[in-house]
């Protein structure tokens, strides 16, 4: 494969913006990128700038007050912004690609037994029956660490990392290619959020299932990530190699964002970006982070293009 | 009650404080058990969730201490019978000379304005229906400062502590027209405003983000620093405490399991548990990819029925038989001012 198409998702200059009474607000701004199949893309941000809406945007689960939805998300060759609203439920949701959402622990059906829960998708959108769609179940809750017998419990009679193993076992059940996962661990414990991170590698190691990995905590991210892409104000600013990126960020944004994470194995003084991230309702002409950035020079007020740097890419001037 | 009175309660309590110590003990917690009872049906009882169960330690005037442990350990509790909102349910809570127990209701009243309490999440931690002002100012009335322009300047004071200036600008401002950053400084400066000797922070920056993270903690130190404020930090992120705390106390399943000072415990853990611990902590590095965490198997035990001997033995991979299934551990110091409670460091 080359560098400019990679085969399994491609997604330009995707677009979500929602009408609010105050104006609109440009959750997700011209995003680009790529995924090739296999392979673990890491979307990292902080609160507010548009990660969420991006999984949104994804699997077209949109809430009704959406004002602009466009651009070009193409899975496995095939352009699914084209289709309409049923063919994508049909063909895409699920089966192409499937959510975990945030706090999908807690986004369980609190009367449906977990066991029950996680056939539903299999039976409605691979039509099998109930009894086959269970054996699925097990298969899947093997692949993610559930006790076998579990799949009679209900939800609260499991422990967060459980539930979370669970939601995730539903995302896999339809032998989707590519998973989103919206902060899959924010909620849990140190020791949990280490084992769902190895259930997650596992998975790709023995699925060969993507994923995108929506979240702010940066330490734990670097646990799956074979790509980095760096999420401010809407906009993608950064995407690269996990390898390249984590030793030397390029875009400031990121490298003061990295240079903010306390790290138990160094001695070197975290520091903080002074300033606020803009407000999506209107944000500032030209770069997004121009504001709060110390190396800003005057180019800076005009909206700078994304630049190829080897395999990496930046949007930002002093990459020119 | 006026602020007369509290000055005076405060000298009172000076007077108690046992002059031979080269540095003032501030908190001393003597075996302490908090524990709630289980009732089924709302009466009959079925047992006890044993939340805290036997934790003592001492603390310093002006030290700096994180509790790290896992959701469910009982650090909430433990930190909420120190701020007196939780009865223990036997051992002893000593605060300045005075032991919680035996306050009244009066002096329990005066004991809560000494203390300062960070919540975790700032946006429920923050009344919707006040702005900054009245956030600020109800402590202040409630212990008695009647004079507003002095309560006014009081609250221009600590707000300019936490760096939430200008003012002005803030002050008819209500909660959700403030960044996270910003509320969590409001509510440190809640804290703050009567002057505590001890600030208990429960997880003060796990809602925030990664770059305001870490200026929240600094605001934190810089704060202990000039006030020479005793600050219980409650944590379960290892990567923090070391910009912050002196020492640090492991807790696992309502004990205490190893207490040392920070440097000497991320170099050297001693307690399986604490080991665990700090090799799920990741820091960001692309090789974290290719390698599997070790991670104890199970999860922590009920609190009801907790394991007899060490409560970490069934997910331990160095139990000895025999040993750490029957006997509770107690205090080894394997190296002076390192305390574990493991049985492994049991002297020959």
């Amino acid at each position: 494969m080359n560098s400019t198409q990679k085969n399994l998702l491609h997604i330009e200059n995707l677009v979500l913006h929602f009408k609010t009474t105050s104006g609109v607000v440009q959750a997700v701004d011209g995003v680009d990128f790529e995924l090739d199949s296999n392979r673990a893309v890491v979307i990292l941000g902080e609160s507010g700038c548009g990660k969420t809406s991006l999984s949104k945007a994804l699997l077209r689960l949109l809430p009704r007050n959406v004002e602009k939805y466009s651009g070009m998300v193409n899975l496995h060759g095939i352009d699914v912004m084209t289709l309409s609203d049923e063919e994508y439920r049909q063909s895409v949701r699920w089966v192409g690609m499937s959510l975990v959402p945030q706090a999908a622990m807690n986004a369980l059906n609190p009367v449906l037994k977990v066991g029950d829960q996680v056939a539903e998708p299999a039976m409605i959108h691979l039509q099998l029956s109930k009894a086959e769609a269970l054996i699925l179940v097990h298969k899947m809750f093997q692949h993610v660490g559930v006790p076998l017998d579990f799949v009679d419990r209900y939800p609260f009679e499991l422990s967060g990392g459980m539930r979370q193993r669970v939601a995730l076992a539903m995302a896999l059940v339809t032998s989707p290619s590519l998973i989103v996962l919206d902060e899959p661990t924010s909620a849990l414990d140190l020791l949990t959020q280490a084992n769902i991170m190895n259930v997650l590698k596992r998975i790709k190691h023995e699925l060969g299932t993507s994923f995108i990995l929506i979240t702010h905590d940066i330490a734990t991210s670097s646990e799956l990530a074979d790509e980095v892409a760096i999420m401010y104000a809407g906009q993608i600013v950064e995407t690269g190699d996990a390898k390249d990126f984590f030793p030397a960020p390029l875009h400031p944004y990121s490298q003061m964002l990295m240079a903010s994470v306390p790290r138990l194995r160094s001695e070197s003084d975290p520091m903080f970006i002074t300033g606020q991230p803009p407000s999506l309702m209107n944000p500032p002409k030209g770069c997004r982070f121009a504001a709060r950035c110390p190396f800003r020079f005057e180019k800076c007020g005009e909206e700078p293009p994304v630049f190829q740097k080897g395999n990496r890419k930046v949007k930002c001037w002093l990459h020119e | 009650m006026n602020t007369d009175t509290i000055t005076e309660l405060r000298k009172a309590n000076k007077m108690t404080v046992n002059i031979e110590e080269p540095r003032e003990t501030l908190l001393s917690i003597r075996d302490l058990h908090v524990w709630y009872e289980l009732r089924r049906f709302g009466f009959g009882r079925v047992g006890n969730v044993k939340a805290v169960d036997g934790v003592s330690f001492e603390l310093a005037a002006g030290e700096t201490v994180a509790v790290v442990g896992e959701s469910g350990c009982g650090k909430s509790s433990l930190m909420k019978t120190i701020i007196g909102l939780n009865i223990p349910t036997s051992g002893e809570v000593i605060f300045d000379g005075k032991n919680l127990a035996q306050l009244t209701n009066k002096d329990m009243r005066s004991y809560r304005f000494e203390v300062g309490y960070v919540q975790q999440d700032p946006y429920s931690a923050l009344a919707p229906f006040m702005n900054i002002e009245q956030i600020l100012e109800e402590p202040l009335i409630i212990s008695g400062v009647k004079n507003k322009a002095e309560r006014l300047q009081r609250i221009r004071k600590v707000m300019s502590e936490v760096k939430l200036h200008p003012a002005d600008d803030f002050l008819t401002k209500f909660p959700h027209m403030l960044s996270g950053g910003q509320q969590q400084r409001v509510v440190i400066a809640r804290a703050m405003i009567l002057e505590p000797k001890l600030i208990v922070a429960d997880e003060p920056v796990s809602m925030l983000d990664a770059s305001v993270r870490v200026e929240i903690l600094k605001l934190l130190h810089a704060l202990q620093e000039k006030y020479n404020l005793t600050v219980i930090y409650i944590t379960h992120d290892l990567s923090t405490v070391k910009y912050f705390s002196a020492r640090i106390f492991v807790m696992y399943a309502g004990n205490l399991v190893e207490k040392a000072e920070t440097r000497r415990l991320l170099d050297n853990p001693l307690h399986p548990y604490t080991m665990a611990l700090l090799a799920a902590t990741s820091d960001p590095d692309a090789r974290n990819a290719e390698t599997y965490k070790e991670v104890p198997p199970g999860e922590p035990p009920s609190l009801v029925n907790p394991p007899r001997g060490c409560r970490f033995h069934p997910r331990c991979a160095q139990a000895i038989a025999g040993l750490c299934d029957e006997k509770e551990p107690v205090d080894f110091e394997p190296e002076p001012g390192h305390f574990v409670a493991c049985w492994l460091y049991q002297p020959k």
